[in-house]
């Protein structure tokens, strides 16, 4: 076996190999890879003996998990209905611009940030809210939106990244 | 093991804690967190320490100390972080304040003004949480202990008459006179169908024996309401003993509580909250000596709005794509695994414990014939005081709006009641509320018919600076993304309706548009396989009936009256405060205006994109936006 799937096995071996355990399965393994590649699904279908295709449905069907890479930083914005009522969708475009992210696009080039907009987090008597890489920010505005990026790409910049 | 004995375990608490000498209690909500309330917890920490004072985090007997805890949401989300010294409760409170709190509230018993709550309504500062108009017009049943105890200490929620009800069901009670209280009591399913929970688990209990499972559906993802978070973080140990007495009334031994992953906190609380009660025997082999078991496991939804149906969160339970099935066979026949499943809400299970502390009886009187106990709303939107709010069932909406959340606000923040213009209340599966409706009742009849539902009880109030055409098209969307994709209805019915509607907020609809928006949205109610797909054409609808007068000015007019849709925005230069500086002319990307300088410049329409770049560069403040 190449290490490539030893954090694959250990995770399956925690779950006693159980394919009704699909989704905690792919919880794990989206945080050990910080997404889920197609060879290790592959691996999870042959180990469960389930098909890959049962695998990759999962995979698809929730919007938690993402198949292709995630940047180093997870931005969400908020957009649940609270949210949206007291304009989202300005810092949304705001960190857009910031990031300088085309439409459909969600992860920047260099894959430092992911822009993820989020249903809602229930953190509505903040509205709007923004959350980077789990700190909750509440009552955005564009400007502050695009200042607490700037404080990250200015810590990044410290840190030679 | 044996279960320890609750009793002595609650009089051992209550013995201790009555040498505390001053309690300060810190938000740990999601809200007050984010806010930053972890630092003011610190803070206080440290200032404590350097004062030599005690601020032990496990209450002992024999020693007088004072007792620092976090505590879960307080609903009263806007004004966090929220810190309460005793009685005296302060709110927007930063690390920085926390020296001044110590050296006069704590130690010398004096109020600082300046932390207080201060009432806009009548200009008044208010000292205690009984002052404050936002929980004294509220009725706390489910939210009672919600920011009063420590939600990671077990033997607090004891010492409150915790675990009393789950120990009465499991020595005292039959399944079937468990059943029999909670048909009784009138008590329906608080996360949207309103269910009676009393029926639901009586046709679980009549399923041959054998094995049976409760869940918790804590899979909140109505956007706008946080209520099932708000218990979980603040009072998680209610949901579990609302399980235990469901598993008892059915004959389960296996629960599940599925949680959605964007609750990392409820989550970790739920999770503490089981390994404390696990540890005390509460939950486990045996349970107070019955010879029953119940074991309950966590699982995190992985983000899909469909798990709130309870079929389809079964299935995701069982590892595969959150996909709903017809019904019958309803879950309490043949649920999760094929076994009779009864499967519930957080803040109905979380009530359960209450109806049995009061009594059915007591509880029944409580709200109105139909729909008996209170219920959580969640306010937010335009509004003074956003956060949650606890009140009878049949509560009219202008005592919920103006009198506990203080009334709506101009879009500066400013209260102004006359501002109302709707209430969204029941999510995207909801309707709109109008001024008409303000004093319809809060419960279950009274909002079917006009045309609404309680839902899970998200309310998001609007100004008149909202266009309603724009909050169908959002919920419309946010209904679109999260179809399952199973039934043809849902999943293509769902997308043209949200094409319709862009047509219309961008100016290309007409009044036939209206009508077939009409006619897809009612064959979608009918045809669809789940409630998703059912009440998805509910807002529009809704806003339909109310707010025709606003669709037909987008359509015929190609006006938003509440100027918000942008593609139909008009920008205009007024030429009296022109002064033909040219800073517009540079901006425009489109040569859109023209004008002499020293001349007033005028935009062409035609031409014009509404980016916005003139109104921003114009330093006269000459440009505004028409609707």
């Amino acid at each position: 076996m190449t290490d490539r799937f030893k954090p694959a096995v250990q995770i399956l071996t925690d779950y006693g190999y159980d394919s009704a355990k699909l989704i905690p399965i792919l919880q794990k393994i989206q945080d050990a890879y910080h997404y889920l590649p197609e060879d290790v699904m592959r691996f999870l279908a042959n180990e469960l003996k389930i098909s890959p295709a049962k695998v990759f449905g999962v995979a698809t069907f929730f919007a938690h998990f993402s198949t292709t890479p995630k940047g180093k930083h997870i931005i969400k914005v908020c957009n649940g209905t609270a949210c949206h009522v007291k304009g989202s969708a300005s810092i949304i475009q705001a960190v857009k611009d910031k990031l300088k992210l085309k439409e459909g696009q969600e992860t920047t080039e260099d894959m430092m940030f992911t822009l993820e907009c989020v249903s809602c987090l229930g953190a509505c008597g903040l509205a709007p809210v923004m959350v980077i890489d789990d700190t909750v920010h509440g009552q955005m505005t564009a400007q502050t939106a695009a200042a607490l990026l700037d404080e990250v790409i200015k810590a990044e910049a410290a840190h030679g990244n | 093991m044996a279960t320890k004995d609750i009793a002595k375990i609650a009089s051992d608490f209550n013995k201790a804690y009555k040498n505390i000498t001053k309690r300060i209690v810190i938000c740990g909500g999601t809200g007050c967190i984010a806010g930053g309330s972890l630092k003011v917890y610190e803070a206080f920490q440290k200032e404590m320490a350097a004062r030599n004072l005690t601020c032990s985090v496990k209450i002992s007997e024999g020693c007088r100390e004072n007792y620092l805890s976090l505590s879960g949401c307080r609903g009263f989300c806007a004004q966090g972080p929220l810190v309460s010294v005793g009685d005296i409760f302060y709110t927007k409170v930063k690390p920085e304040d926390v020296a001044e709190i110590v050296e006069k509230t704590l130690l010398k018993g004096e109020v600082i003004d300046r932390l207080l709550y201060h009432n806009p309504a009548n200009n008044q500062k208010a000292k205690t949480v009984k002052d404050i108009p936002f929980y004294a017009k509220q009725q706390r049943i489910l939210l009672h202990d919600c920011g009063r105890i420590n939600p990671e200490d077990i033997n607090e929620y004891i010492a409150h008459g915790g675990y009393a009800q789950a120990k009465r069901a499991y020595t005292e009670m039959t399944p079937e006179q468990i059943c029999k209280e909670m048909t009784q009591s009138g008590l329906r399913g608080r996360g949207g169908a309103g269910f009676p929970t009393g029926k639901k688990w009586e046709f679980a209990r009549i399923e041959p024996e054998g094995k049976k499972y409760v869940i918790c559906n804590a899979d909140e993802g109505d956007p706008g309401a946080f209520m099932d978070r708000s218990v979980m973080e603040g009072n998680p140990n209610a949901v579990l003993e609302g399980m235990m007495i469901a598993a008892r009334a059915i004959g389960a031994d296996e629960g599940y509580v599925y949680v959605r992953m964007e609750y990392p906190l409820a989550i970790e609380r739920i999770r503490k909250a089981i390994a404390q009660a696990e540890e005390l025997g509460i939950l486990g082999e045996n349970i107070f000596g019955s010879g029953l078991n119940f074991k309950i496991h966590v699982m995190e939804g992985a983000g899909a709005f469909v798990c709130g149906e309870e079929t389809a969160l079964i299935a995701s339970v069982e590892g595969k794509r959150g996909m709903p099935k017809v019904k019958p066979p309803f879950p309490a026949h043949s649920g999760l695994f094929g076994k009779p499943t009864v499967i519930n809400n957080v803040e109905t299970l979380a009530t359960v414990a209450k109806v049995f502390e009061m009594g059915a009886d007591k509880f029944s009187k409580i709200g109105t014939a139909g729909s008996a106990g209170t219920k959580t709303f969640a306010v937010t939107g335009h509004i003074a005081n956003t956060g949650l709010v606890e009140v009878p069932m049949g509560t009219t909406l202008r005592e919920v709006i103006n009198d506990v959340a203080g009334g709506t606000t101009n879009s500066d923040g400013t209260v102004n009641p006359a501002a109302f213009k709707a209430a969204q209340i029941g999510g995207p599966s909801g309707g709109c509320l109008t001024k008409e409706h303000l004093d319809v009742g809060l419960d279950y009849e009274s909002l079917k018919a006009a045309g609404a539902m309680v839902g899970s009880g998200g309310l998001v109030v609007m100004n008149d600076k909202t266009c309603m055409v724009n909050v169908a098209r959002f919920f419309l969307e946010f209904t679109k993304r999260e179809s399952c994709g199973k039934c043809v209805p849902c999943r293509e019915g769902t997308d043209q309706m949200l094409s319709m509607l862009t047509d219309i907020v961008e100016g290309r609809g007409t009044l036939e548009t209206l009508d077939k928006l009409e006619e897809l949205a009612k064959a979608i109610q009918k045809s669809s396989l789940c409630a998703l797909g059912k009440t998805a054409p509910n807002p529009v609808l809704s806003t339909l009936k109310h707010f025709r007068d606003e669709y037909i000015a987008h359509v015929v007019e190609k006006r938003c009256p509440a100027g918000v849709c942008k593609a139909l925005a008009r920008y205009e230069i007024d030429p009296a405060k022109c002064k033909g500086c040219g800073m517009c002319k540079r901006a425009c990307p489109v040569q859109a205006i023209s004008g002499a300088v020293g001349k007033p410049h005028a935009i062409d329409p035609k031409k014009c994109v509404k980016c916005g770049s003139c109104k921003a560069t114009c330093k006269f403040g000459a440009i505004s936006v028409k609707a």
